[in-house]
């Protein structure tokens, strides 16, 4: 009975929806001078980032950056808050095969470089400080699997979280104060398409990569140490 | 066209299992997969035949010929906020379990619909 | 070109049905990761490959894995 109401009630959601989009051409530019547009003519003068996405998303709406960083902290503080136990569980000391304890040795520093590299060339290539505290964090999370005593320090990680935190604030605070506006763009461009350009855009972007790698591995610490 | 019926499926696939599924994990799941089809269509609407990503790589590429980049920095924040709330929902799946012994939605009385 | 389009749509579209009909979570989750790895793929076809590297990392890689520790804290089956 409650499948049948789903079905017919999603089956008239689903013919209104391809109604509607069947009438909006796929691939072809509606909108000839929307503000997309604007940010790809400004994009290089104004920021010197050669990717037009990570300049949206560190310096047009690097606000919005900030308050997704937060989210992301209000997540990770949430999670920790409502698994918090008083006697920590023990996990059990079964390690995985030797073939995988050695191969993710080997493999865990090249995981981290490869998050480093991500962030740092984030106003260059594809990625970010997004992209790149991601890939950190499943470098940690190889390390939880095939070790089972492998953990990491909770005070060091939310300090590192904590001082990329407020790195973002006062780059912004800078620009409040020497620029025109919170994180306004104030140190010089330099050139298009070399490491050290597009001003404050890899300093943000490296802290917020620390900001998430650290984030999403202490989240995967909290999970897993509930696990028996 | 086909990018559209794709991101249909999974928003009605997602919304059904959010409807009519009782284990907590598959509700859970079902909003991932309409997560998943609305990104895809925030990224399709933006795409215009024929030009390329929105990175000046070379010199010779102009700014005429790229796609609208506003979608796709969108959804490349939808997703880092998604898999933080999937993450905080199933914590509290983990802390239900925990209380009722279940992951049976119908039979925890307080969440009863 | 289409006709690959065309069998990555039927493969999401199946691995999203088999998410939400298969009783084996563990089944279910890696469905859902599939979903994730072509909708990746989706996402490198439209030109957005911050998108695409974004949601191989994250997608595929960390929320699934939040499914499976949250499976092996509660259980497996969906009775």
């Amino acid at each position: 009975m409650r499948k049948a109401i789903a079905v017919i009630f999603l089956g008239i959601i689903g013919y209104y929806l391809l109604a509607t989009f069947f009438n909006i051409p796929f691939g072809i530019a509606r909108v000839l001078d929307g503000v997309g547009f604007k940010y790809l003519a400004m994009g290089v003068p104004d920021t010197g980032a050669a990717n037009v996405v990570t300049s949206i998303v560190v310096n047009f709406r690097g606000f919005d950056t900030l308050g997704e960083v937060t989210v992301l902290f209000l997540a990770a503080t949430g999670m920790g808050a409502l698994l918090h136990h008083r006697e920590p569980m023990k996990r059990s000391r079964q390690n995985a095969s030797i073939i995988v304890k050695a191969g993710a040795r080997i493999l865990f520093p090249l995981i981290i470089i490869l998050g480093a590299y991500v962030f740092v060339h984030g106003h260059l290539t594809p990625g970010g400080g997004f992209q790149g505290g991601a890939i950190i964090a499943s470098g940690f999370l190889l390390m939880f699997m095939s070790y089972r005593s492998y953990h990491v320090n909770h005070v060091v990680i939310s300090r590192v979280e904590s001082l990329a935190g407020s790195t973002f604030v006062i780059i912004g605070l800078f620009g409040l104060v020497y620029g025109h506006s919170f994180l306004a763009n104030v140190l010089p461009l330099g050139t298009v398409n070399t490491l050290f350009s597009a001003g404050v855009i890899p300093l943000i972007y490296i802290a917020v990569g620390f900001k998430v790698g650290s984030e999403l591995t202490g989240l995967l610490d909290t999970m897993l140490k509930t696990v028996k | 066209m086909i990018y559209y019926v794709a991101a249909f499926s999974l928003i009605l696939i997602g919304a059904y299992a959010v409807l009519v599924k009782k284990n907590m994990i598959k509700i859970v799941l079902g909003l991932s997969l309409i997560d998943s089809g609305v990104n895809i269509l925030l990224v399709a609407l933006g795409y215009i035949n024929g030009k390329t990503a929105p990175i000046f790589s070379n010199p010779s590429l102009k700014a005429e010929g790229m796609v609208d980049p506003v979608p796709q920095a969108l959804v490349l924040t939808a997703i880092v906020i998604g898999v933080a709330v999937t993450a905080l929902a199933l914590t509290i799946v983990i802390r239900l379990h925990d209380h009722h012994k279940t992951l049976d939605i119908s039979k925890i009385r307080e969440l009863k619909w | 070109m289409d006709i690959l389009l065309i069998i990555l749509t039927v493969i999401l579209i199946v691995a999203a049905v088999m998410t939400i009909r298969k009783k084996d979570l563990v089944a279910a989750v890696i469905s859902s990761s599939v979903v994730s790895l072509i909708a990746s793929i989706y996402f490198y076809l439209l030109q957005a490959p911050d998108v695409a590297l974004t949601e191989a990392a994250i997608g595929v890689g960390l929320s699934t894995i939040i499914f499976m520790i949250t499976i092996r804290r509660t259980r497996r089956m969906e009775e």
